[in-house]
């Protein structure tokens, strides 16, 4: 889980390093001002948007959800695999994901904030948001609390909270081991206020893991239901290939795959141009790469038993819809998301592809692509054609669709960069514990092989 | 410094280079009678609290509160809105219609929960604290790093500076400092 010869004082400042007195790669910079003009674009774009209203946006009526939700389902799906790898694998004991959780956790929250805004901007008039939350108003209404959208409101804003508070209460030690070894004033003070004055007294730590793992055992059935009540805002509907039970657990599977994918897609650039070889192991992308496949497989169970259920229900409806997957206008967006998340993960059974780098990176790209196109599958093909014939309407994206979807991925990725940058990326005194519990931390040990 | 009068002092801090080491020591001060003993480590040690008598911390009780009261907020503000605020007919079904409310409710426990056992493990910390005088001993910046630390403080009953310095003395530690208040 680490390769030998660390000890307290190397882990602790290789890691610190990287924040306080490494260069910046060339290659931050570059990725930075990609990341920043593709954020200037979701500006622009946004500005647009607000003066002249969701009409730049492709979708009308009969398909009103469009690459706004796609992209708000994408997003939160990422968005899962950060607490399943703080939460549920701290609760199994697997030591693994002490060197990917801190930044699976910042990619959770940034993910979250990406998804965030999707519903808020499709809302026509963003600035009366607030109409969403439970407070009395002059006009005397309240939210419809028998409805998902409404529950998603509250799933989506405490799941947003709760990460928050996961990944700020595991950055405490770390920022108070910045402000230690920090050399220069403004790092000190601003490390300082952060750390809140943690000086790692035992009562102190006691306190702490109490509460880190009350976090967890707390985190771990609220991520599951997150994206249950997202998929139950389908669900809930009767809209053909929308209204079936099976779509909570299906999300959630096909959430922390692509959680686990856009893991990966980050975590291997990361380790090569920082150099945490030592610390992201080839086992740590092995273990990733088995997950993908796990859940990979359930999302494929999942399109598998769609297809079952429109032939099995006898609706007509659900039967021409699955039809219409298969072979209507947009089937090639349907086989090409088969493609992605049943076929491509099938290599993930391999060995040597699980410990091929550029062929996982290659692999969680496409599996990427698939959620998204998953996504599409479901809103715009089931919305296109439902009921009356004649009410049907093709949908096409406009240029506004794609500098959204492409701008929120600026707005993420700048602020990864920038948390990269500015905060320890890797779990310092998780790190150390695990020196900790493998070699005792200050002598260097016989290499071990786990 | 063995002039300093002990009124002045916070306390004495002796280093050790090893956790095994500071979990001795700690014992071993508990053992000879001290009682404002505290123990600094970059990483939690197992069975430390213990060692240093402490009780254990009631943050789950509060945790638990948290999660209660999130529950029944959440519950409350549905019920109080859909029965009178916004009764809403729809084909005559039930105003209070509980099934429907159960995932804002599970949801307001989690947040609740997970607010009580944060705010509640900060506070019971005594964080945010911007300055301890142990931050005045530079050595100390070590207990973020590689070095463990124990701690008697003055304000214990038994505190004698020369006495207490060689009781730190006999556990064998890689230094000793006096902290100034």
């Amino acid at each position: 889980m680490i390769e030998p010869g660390h000890t307290y004082a190397t882990v602790t400042d290789q890691i610190s390093a990287i924040v306080l007195t490494g260069r910046t790669p060339r290659s931050w910079w570059v990725a930075f001002c990609i990341s920043l003009s593709l954020l200037m674009v979701f500006l622009y774009a946004t500005v647009y948007l607000l003066t002249t209203g969701v009409g730049i946006w492709g979708n009308n009526i009969p398909v009103a959800w469009a690459f706004d939700i796609i992209n708000f389902v994408w997003w939160i799906g990422i968005g899962h695999a950060g607490t399943l790898i703080s939460a549920v694998l701290l609760l199994f004991r697997q030591q693994w994901r002490t060197s990917i959780n801190r930044f699976a956790e910042a990619m959770t929250l940034f993910a979250v904030a990406c998804a965030g805004l999707y519903p808020l901007l499709h809302l026509g008039r963003p600035w009366v948001f607030y109409w969403l939350l439970p407070y009395p108003n002059t006009l005397g209404l309240w939210p419809q609390f028998r409805s998902p959208l409404v529950w998603d409101v509250f799933a989506v804003s405490t799941y947003a909270t709760v990460s928050l508070l996961f990944w700020y209460v595991g950055l405490i030690p770390d920022l108070a081991t910045l402000r230690d070894r920090a050399t220069r004033r403004w790092a000190q003070v601003i490390y300082g206020v952060l750390a809140m004055g943690w000086r790692g007294s035992a009562t102190h730590w006691h306190r702490y893991q109490t509460a880190y793992l009350l976090l967890a055992g707390l985190a771990t059935p609220l991520v599951v239901s997150v994206h249950s009540i997202v998929g139950l805002d389908f669900a809930a509907s009767t809209v053909p290939g929308w209204h079936v039970t099976l779509f909570p657990p299906y999300f959630v599977a096909g959430a922390i795959f692509s959680g686990f994918a856009m893991v990966m897609t980050l975590a291997i650039p990361l380790r090569q141009v920082y150099s945490l070889q030592d610390f992201i192991t080839l086992r740590h992308l092995s273990n990733m790469a088995k997950v993908m496949l796990a859940t990979g497989l359930m999302v494929a169970y999942g399109y598998l038993m769609e297809a079952f259920f429109a032939w099995y229900s006898g609706n007509p409806y659900e039967r021409y819809l699955a039809v219409n997957r298969a072979m209507g206008p947009y089937a090639a967006l349907y086989w090409s998301l088969i493609f992605c998340n049943v076929l491509v993960p099938q290599l993930l059974w391999f060995r040597r592809v699980r410990k091929n780098v550029p062929l996982l990176f290659a692999i969680a790209l496409i599996v990427n692509v698939g959620m998204w196109l998953e996504r599409f599958v479901i809103i715009v093909i089931s919305l296109h054609r439902d009921y009356l014939p004649s009410s049907w309407e093709m949908y096409y994206p406009t240029v506004w669709d794609f500098a959204h979807f492409f701008g929120s991925i600026g707005l993420f990725l700048t602020l990864l960069l920038l948390f990269i940058r500015f905060l320890p990326v890797i779990s310092i005194f998780e790190l150390r514990e695990l020196v900790h519990e493998t070699s005792g931390g200050h002598e260097a040990e016989e290499p071990r092989h786990d | 410094m063995t002039e300093t009068p002990s009124e002045d002092l916070y306390g004495l801090l002796a280093e050790f280079e090893h956790p095994e080491a500071l979990l001795a020591a700690a014992a071993q001060a508990r053992q000879a009678g001290y009682r404002r003993v505290e123990a600094y480590s970059p990483i939690p040690i197992d069975g430390l609290v213990e060692a240093l008598g402490q009780v254990p911390t009631w943050l789950p009780q509060l945790t638990f509160l948290g999660g209660l009261l999130g529950g029944l907020l959440g519950y409350a503000l549905q019920y109080y809105t859909t029965v009178f605020a916004y009764p809403l007919n729809v084909g005559g079904r039930p105003l209070h219609s509980w099934p429907a409310f159960l995932p804002i409710v599970f949801e307001l426990t989690v947040l609740g929960a997970a607010l009580f056992a944060v705010l509640g493990m900060l506070a019971l910390n005594g964080l945010p604290r911007p300055h301890h005088p142990l931050f005045g001993v530079p050595r100390f910046k070590l207990a973020s790093r590689d070095r463990f630390f124990l701690c008697i403080e003055s304000r214990d009953g038994q505190f004698r500076l020369e006495e207490t310095r060689q009781f730190l003395d006999s556990l064998n530690p890689h230094s000793i400092q006096p902290v100034p208040r």
